[in-house]
């Protein structure tokens, strides 16, 4: 046939291809779509078919006869018996906005950038044989349509048109194509909806050409099922009826259980099936018309596997090709072209979802958190990140269909097809514990995850895809044969030993082995951070929390003012979040206006209020879905989280609790303390008061008993003793007054008589009353008064007695003999100033304090004085207090010995008194204060 | 108020005159003590404060002290813990007059080593007889 036509057809089959899918693309801008379809939806994932089905099946079939079946017994297995697993993982998809399965898996645990990275690289280096192997089967399909003419010989495939190498220049045209395809739409969780409708119309076409052979080889060429079968029993084909030879029914239970796997964990199913899914209630149509769908592309494989068999009885033709080759061997030629059309359906269909799939997966999940983390380029200046996206994807495409190119050109001229598939296959079975631990297992961790994948990955690329290298010769064949080093023990085919298995069985069951093994363990033994075990929760019973979510108000993608304000509101307190939305709203100079869609700025203050709540992740948590609309409703959002909001509650009650007690407690302690410290007051002052009403009493009584007992007492003794009664007696009256008067002043219930006072009677009262003590002790008195003595505010007696305290020290204090005592009065700022000066030893300056203090007495030596009370200095104190002024004591200037100061304030002429610092209330003059 | 330093054992036991040292800072009280040692025939000494009680200790070893318990410089369960821990003063009897009146003050004093507690105010036969029977001799009658 001409490569021309040939050529010619296929460009006109894509361009309509494309046709499609843009007419699908407009039909959904005016809402009309074309793929809110459950039959549309159910072809768009028949990309599962892909040239290996379209070619590989019958290859398979005329080799080993049923081993083809086992890839679409279990895809029909999951659809029909555990469709469940596919509803729960739309769910998920749909409330979370997912875009691929790096982003699936990724946003289960925790948002790991990491781990969505290294899903991007298992899809990517897994998905390069599968694309290889459409390339091979299109560059395959092509030389022969073009080439063949139906004898029984050899082809050699890549054998090169105009120069180039002819998959190339495949690999090239899918690459513009699946650029055009599926890089037309920035964001990626949008729904494809042109392409989905052109990968339906794939399915249709496939199907349409093989089941054509079919009809073709069975009712064309030969006389119906029995006839072709009787042919093949003659033909001594009838092994190929049944399972290979050797029955290895474990080959056919791996094969069953892979598939299962492959049809969730494929990059391109996941996506054309749970992110491309416009209606969960399509399932319901997919899970009966799909394993129909594969029923039918599987019905005719074994007859033109056999009409193959019986046509090219020399071998030499390539079995994979049988579809292709058979109606050119039987002449005809348009039936030929059809066939040709439908492999390269079924080529392109699998190339585009899978580029589409993979380059978002590497963009999203490698290339931009590269960028963002990295800095390389500096995103938040990049005002409009939209060209750069589509770049990296168009970008991405292009390199792994080189890559594609790469593996093609290295490992498949010496596989089948069917084997490059399933070194795919098991590479994404490596996604299946992470994705159905992380749906099904709350306790499933990221580093479980990520360890499982990642050994996982490892066993796969060391016992599938590195032997696949060797094999072609692209690393020593011995390899494989002794294993790396000679050490037997790692041969990639026989790990640890295992022998008896095939290649695939043995991969499969060391990488899920470790995979499993890992995931599990790790993840019982690792912690979950708080936003591993929401999105788990969220994951595991997306159910529970998705119930009524049609209703919702975010469905349609957008949360209003009024409806952050809610949230928050819900978790730190309606008052708290509406004055804060208020005082935002004045900061930002904005009116806040509750039915206005929320900006950033309005969804960043949420965010950061909710954080302080409920932590950050949780808010972010939060926040993002209510951003990005449709995911979870606020109901559903309170249910998860108002378990975490009353915890907390709960959590900061106690805490208050425990404050308020602890406060209490040291309160008590305090007051406990004080306590103590006032009963040790109360006792030492009682055992002083004790003490110094004892010691008079003692002498009193002593020389009482002396004077009774000793009537032979002279003159003179007798006299000197009653003389010491009596003083004693007077002392023990003082003491006792002085007491009294203290208490009294100290408790405040001292009668005072406050009135207007001449100061000059005062101090010559208090001089009158001291000077004959002083005479008899000859202690010079000296007192220096002004000519016109102000008037001050006072109690007259209690400021006489203040003065005789201070002269009756000074006496007892001066210098003995040549006693010098003085005092001086005068006005100062607002006081009267008076001092009474000796020339005595003088306080220390430790002591200056302290003497005012309360039985503070010297050591007063053999003088003959009376014994002070220890009490005069603290009284005067207390009347000076009192009285509005202050007392203290320094060194003389003018030569040794103390002297004790006092002011009291003057009084004013008008009848107003003047007021202290202290702003002590005056009292009208004459009035009795009772404090 | 010095009293001549006293001989030997047997000098005394003639004379029957005992040294006793008034360790006291209230005048009145001393004169009182002072007049009714000397009635019992002793020889007294006085010290006002501690550190002067300790000096006369080391000038002459009386036979008994009575002594204050708040005193100036050095207070007189200090002066008490001081002889007590001096074998040469093992024989001084030790008799305080405190005015400190709880049961706690007298069991420190005793702890100390003090021989005896009277509390002020005291009875003047009380002191004279306690003295006299921590020397084994009787109290002269009043008469």
């Amino acid at each position: 046939m001409q490569g021309g036509l040939v050529a010619v057809t296929s460009i006109a089959y894509l361009g309509m291809l494309f046709a499609i899918a843009y007419f699908g693309d407009k039909r959904a801008e005016q809402g009309r779509s074309l793929t809110q379809n459950p039959y549309i939806y159910t072809l768009s994932i028949a990309v599962f078919c892909t040239s290996w089905t379209f070619y590989g099946s019958v290859g398979l079939a005329a080799r080993s006869g049923l081993d083809f079946l086992p890839i679409y017994i279990g895809p029909t297995l999951v659809f029909v018996v555990w469709s469940l697993v596919w509803v729960k993982i739309i769910r998920i998809c749909k409330v979370n906005r997912i875009t691929s399965i790096a982003d699936f898996i990724s946003s289960r645990f925790g948002k790991s950038s990491r781990l969505g990275g290294l899903v991007a690289l298992i899809a990517v280096i897994g998905t390069t044989p599968y694309i290889s192997l459409q390339l091979k089967s299109i560059a395959t399909s092509f030389e022969i349509i073009t080439n063949y003419s139906g004898e029984n010989s050899a082809i050699n495939p890549v054998l090169s048109q105009f120069g180039l190498d002819t998959t190339f220049l495949i690999a090239l045209a899918l690459a513009i194509f699946s650029i055009l395809f599926g890089t037309r739409h920035i964001d990626a969780s949008e729904h494809h909806e042109g392409i989905v409708a052109a990968i339906a119309f794939e399915s249709i076409v496939k199907l349409f050409a093989f089941l054509a052979v079919g009809f073709f080889v069975t009712f064309g060429v030969y006389g119906g099922f029995g006839d072709l079968f009787e042919r093949a029993k003659d033909a001594d084909l009838t092994h190929l009826f049944s399972v290979s030879p050797g029955g290895d029914y474990g080959t056919w239970v791996t094969m069953i259980l892979l598939s299962m796997l492959a049809i969730i964990c494929l990059p391109r199913q996941f996506y054309i099936t749970a992110v491309e899914n416009t209606d969960e209630n399509h399932l319901r149509t997919a899970v009966w018309l799909f394993p129909l769908y594969l029923l039918a592309i599987n019905i005719f494989v074994l007859p033109i596997a056999l009409s193959g068999r019986m046509a090219f009885t020399q071998g030499g033709v390539d079995a994979d090709m049988f579809v292709l080759t058979v109606p050119v061997f039987y002449g005809q030629g348009a039936l030929a072209l059809l066939a040709f059309i439908g492999g390269l359906s079924a080529a392109t269909s699998m190339v585009i979802v899978a580029a589409i799939a993979t380059s978002t997966m590497v963009c999203n999940n490698i290339v931009m958190p590269m960028l963002v983390n990295w800095r390389w380029v500096d995103l938040e200046k990049r005002g409009d990140l939209t060209g750069l996206l589509l770049l990296i994807r168009r970008a991405s495409i292009i390199g792994i269909l080189i890559l594609s190119y790469g593996y093609f050109r290295i490992a498949s001229e010496s596989y089948s097809l069917v084997t490059i598939g399933l070194v795919s296959f098991v590479a994404a079975a490596q996604f299946a514990p992470a994705i159905l631990g992380g749906i099904f297992w709350k306790g499933a961790s990221l580093k479980g995850a990520m360890t499982g994948l990642a050994l996982g990955a490892v066993m796969w690329a060391y016992t599938l895809l590195l032997p696949s290298f060797a094999q072609s010769g692209w690393l020593p064949i011995s390899f494989i044969d002794y294993g790396p080093f000679g050490i037997e023990l790692l041969r990639p085919y026989a790990l640890f030993g295992m022998e008896g298995y095939n290649n695939l069985t043995h991969a499969l069951f060391w990488s899920m082995l470790v995979n499993v093994g890992a995931f599990v363990v790790v993840s019982l033994m690792s912690r979950q951070s708080a936003i591993e075990r929401i999105q788990g929760t969220m994951f595991v019973d997306v159910f529970l929390y998705t119930e009524g979510l049609k209703d919702s108000r975010f469905l349609q993608g957008s949360a209003s003012i009024g409806d952050l304000r809610d949230l928050v509101g819900r978790f730190v307190g309606e008052d708290r979040a509406e004055k804060s939305f208020q005082s935002f709203a004045t900061e930002q100079g904005l009116h806040l206006r509750p039915g206005q869609v929320a900006d950033s700025q309005w969804l960043d203050r949420a965010e950061k209020m909710l954080a302080g709540a409920v932590g950050s992740a949780t808010a972010r948590v939060m926040i993002g879905s209510v951003i990005k609309g449709g995911i979870v409703s606020l109901d559903e959002m309170y249910k998860i989280l108002d378990e975490t909001s009353q915890a907390i509650q709960y959590s900061r009650m106690l805490e208050t609790k425990s404050r308020e007690l602890e406060d209490t407690t040291y309160q008590l302690q305090a007051a406990n303390e004080r306590l103590k410290e006032l009963d040790m007051l109360k006792d030492d002052f009682l055992n002083t008061i004790s003490h110094e009403l004892r010691t008079p009493l003692t002498s009193i009584r002593a020389f009482s008993e002396i004077l009774s007992e000793t009537p032979d007492i002279s003159e003179g003794e007798r006299t000197h003793f009653l003389s010491v009664i009596r003083k004693e007696s007077e002392r023990l009256s003082r003491l006792i007054d002085q007491i009294l008067d203290l208490a009294k002043m100290e408790s405040g219930q001292m009668d005072w008589t406050l009135a207007n006072v001449d100061s000059k009677p005062v101090i010559e009262e208090a001089v009158a009353a001291m000077s004959a003590l002083m005479q008899e002790r000859g202690v010079k008195l000296k007192v220096d008064m002004l000519a016109g003595m102000p008037m001050i505010k006072a109690d007259h007696d209690q400021l006489v007695q203040v003065l005789i305290n201070l002269l009756s020290n000074a006496a007892k204090f001066c210098r003995h003999p040549g006693g010098h005592v003085g005092v001086n009065a005068r006005v100062k700022g607002g006081n009267l100033l008076i001092s009474v000066t000796d020339n005595g030893e003088g306080v220390p300056d430790e002591k200056k304090a302290k003497v005012f203090e309360k039985f503070h007495q010297f050591n007063q030596g053999t003088d003959k004085m009376p014994r002070g009370t220890g009490l005069g200095l603290a009284i005067c104190r207390e009347i000076i207090t009192f009285l509005g002024g202050g007392i203290w004591v320094e060194d003389n200037p003018n030569g040794s010995g103390a002297r004790f100061s006092f002011t009291v304030p003057l009084a004013r002429v008008d009848g107003y008194f003047e007021i202290d610092e202290d702003n002590r209330t005056s009292p009208e003059p004459g009035q009795r204060v009772a404090e | 108020m010095r009293s001549a330093p006293v001989g030997e054992k047997g000098e005394r036991e003639q004379t029957m005159a005992y040294s006793v040292l008034v360790v006291e800072d209230e005048p009145n009280i001393v004169l009182s003590l002072q007049f009714i040692m000397k009635r019992s025939g002793h020889d007294v000494r006085v010290a006002e404060d501690g550190e002067e009680a300790l000096r006369a200790m080391r000038d002459q070893t009386p036979d008994v002290v009575l002594l204050d318990i708040m005193l100036p410089k050095r207070d007189g369960l200090s002066v008490c813990e001081t002889i007590r821990a001096n074998p040469d003063w093992a024989g001084v009897k030790i008799l305080v007059l405190s005015a400190k009146s709880r049961e706690a003050d007298k069991e420190k004093a005793l702890a100390l080593g003090a021989d005896d507690y009277i509390t002020k105010p005291y009875s003047t036969r009380d002191v004279c007889e306690r003295v006299n029977a921590m020397l084994g001799m009787e109290c002269p009658q009043a008469s």
